[in-house]
């Protein structure tokens, strides 16, 4: 890789964290106004139009709030459990392919921060990571509930991982590869559109698979209706009790950036990451009707994908807060026992459907 | 190069922090981190399925059941055993002679090098693993698995409930 390249490479991760940043940030926008849709309300409306400076309010008290450290907490931990919360979430969004290559000239700008061949391995140890924040900041605090908070954290991360990882075996199944680059590719096809071709994407040929994943995740992002480790009604405010200001902010956050991380995992693995219907209609369209060259179109194209692969995470965005706001928490054991005896047989059933219909050539 | 030596000593450092930190907790992080930079050196090596599958297992899975279990415990610094000296004295003799022993066998060995000729740079690749464990050592690698499935109904065994016991 040439210098430039690295250069633009720097840039696209650089804009990558910003873009994570951003739509964590305006995520608890969307989450108000979501929650406000839902319950009849009118929502968020007064910082700024249609209160979008609502995020930056929100900031702005937090920032401006006291930073409390309890009684007997271990201040090094305390501080160390939000950042590293921060870090694991920020860091899995990198091997994820946002769009394809954009070529000026010699330069190819690949939209995806570093592209590994074990991304999907990558990123499933970015998620399993994800609770050692929690963990340690529960702990820290030196409260019972906040360490119970912890615990549970823990439990249900390690439990629910196991079903994630079993959906994802039946998806490496079909693509022979561990690569989200190389997945997305195969999720498309560059022939005329046929009718059959609505059978490329994942979720066509992995329903089920699809389903135990999306409940994993949810799991795994602690949101409603599995968000036990700060389940309020028993345990006041779950691992995060005792922080408050900026500490507090930081944990908000990461749970979002997870929320935008699992949606955009999600659309890359089954939903056909930044391919689209009929793109390769628009590219012989650009290149045979406007006369543009195909390399133009090509990033015409990218472009496009870029906007449909966003689309597709703003849409499971939707769905996370959709649930909150509709269903009802689960209890622990209820939560212990969807996990165990539900999910992962039925994740070891995926896997022998998925070799079956392998066998016999239904799906390949 | 510097990367490796970079690598090494923050696994060094992390090793002697794990065994030196008087915090349980702290000794279980700086665990930690000595498996990151374990994945680190297996980067080096060109086996990306390892790193990862070394993050996901242990750093991922394993290390959490640690803490998991020590912070239940909450050990600390006032709570830690103190042994006789003569046991520790007993300890720095054994230790001492493992280290001996281990220098002296490591002393005169040559690492064999590679040949350049017929070394494959893709051979740590998932692919190729896998073709490795699944022609050539697929009994030893079944073999772990029925362990591994052993290990787990015997667990289930042990956590069952007993007939007439309460359900809490």
């Amino acid at each position: 890789m040439t210098l430039p390249a690295l250069g633009w490479q720097g840039l696209v991760v650089l804009v990558v964290f910003g873009v994570s940043l951003l739509i964590a940030t305006y995520s608890t926008y969307a989450e108000r106004v979501i929650a406000a849709f839902l319950q009849d309300r009118v929502g968020p409306d007064r910082a700024g139009p249609f209160g979008l400076l609502q995020p930056l309010a929100d900031a702005v008290k937090l920032f401006t709030k006291e930073e409390f450290f309890p009684a007997g907490a271990n201040r090094a931990l305390f501080v160390f459990g939000p950042c590293l919360a921060m870090v694991t979430a920020l860091m899995s969004s990198a091997v994820i392919p946002f769009g394809n290559v954009l070529q000026f000239g010699e330069t190819a700008i690949y939209l995806q921060g570093i592209e590994i061949n074990v991304g999907m391995l990558y990123v499933f140890g970015m998620v399993s990571l994800g609770v050692y924040g929690i963990m340690i900041g529960g702990w820290a605090s030196n409260n019972k509930f906040s360490l119970l908070g912890a615990i549970r954290a823990a439990s249900q991360n390690i439990s629910y991982e196991l079903a994630m990882g079993l959906a994802l075996i039946a998806v490496l199944m079909i693509s022979h590869s561990l690569s989200l680059r190389e997945i997305t590719f195969q999720q498309a096809s560059d022939a005329p559109f046929v009718w059959r071709d609505i059978f490329n994407w994942n979720v066509m040929k992995q329903p089920l698979g699809f389903v135990i994943f999306i409940v994993c995740s949810f799991a795994e992002t602690n949101r409603t209706p599995f968000d036990l480790p700060e389940c309020e009604t028993e345990l006041i405010g779950g691992y995060h009790t005792e922080y408050s200001s900026m500490k507090m902010g930081l944990y908000l956050f990461a749970e979002y950036i997870n929320v935008f991380v699992a949606s955009a995992v999600m659309s890359v693995l089954y939903f056909g990451g930044f391919n689209f219907p009929f793109q390769s209609e628009l590219r012989n369209w650009l290149v045979s009707s406007r006369g543009l060259e195909l390399v133009t179109a090509q990033n015409i194209i990218t472009i496009f994908g870029l906007v449909g692969l966003f689309a597709k995470i703003f849409s499971f965005i939707f769905f996370f807060m959709w649930v909150r706001w509709t269903l009802p928490r689960f209890r622990y054991d209820q939560l212990m026992r969807l996990g165990w005896t539900i999910l992962i047989p039925l994740a070891i059933f995926n896997i022998m459907l998925t070799g079956g219909l392998i066998t016999f050539g239904v799906i390949k | 190069m510097s990367l490796f030596l970079f690598l090494s000593f923050v696994a060094l450092l992390s090793a002697l922090g794990v065994v030196l930190a008087k915090n349980p907790v702290h000794s279980v992080l700086f665990l930690i981190l000595t498996f990151f930079t374990l994945s680190g050196h297996y980067l080096l090596l060109n086996a990306q399925f390892l790193a990862a599958v070394n993050i996901i297992v242990y750093a991922g899975a394993i290390m959490v059941l640690f803490l998991f279990v020590i912070m239940f415990l909450n050990l600390n610094e006032d709570t830690e055993p103190h042994k006789p000296a003569l046991a520790k004295f007993a300890a720095a003799i054994a230790g001492g002679s493992l280290l001996l022993i281990l220098v002296a066998a490591m002393r005169n060995v040559n690492p064999a090098g590679y040949d350049p000729t017929s070394f494959d740079s893709q051979i740590g690749m998932v692919d190729k693993l896998g073709l490795v464990l699944f022609q050539q050592y697929a009994l030893p690698f079944e073999l772990a698995s029925i362990l591994l499935l052993t290990a787990m109904v015997g667990s289930v065994m042990l956590g069952k409930r007993e007939t007439g016991e309460r359900n809490f």
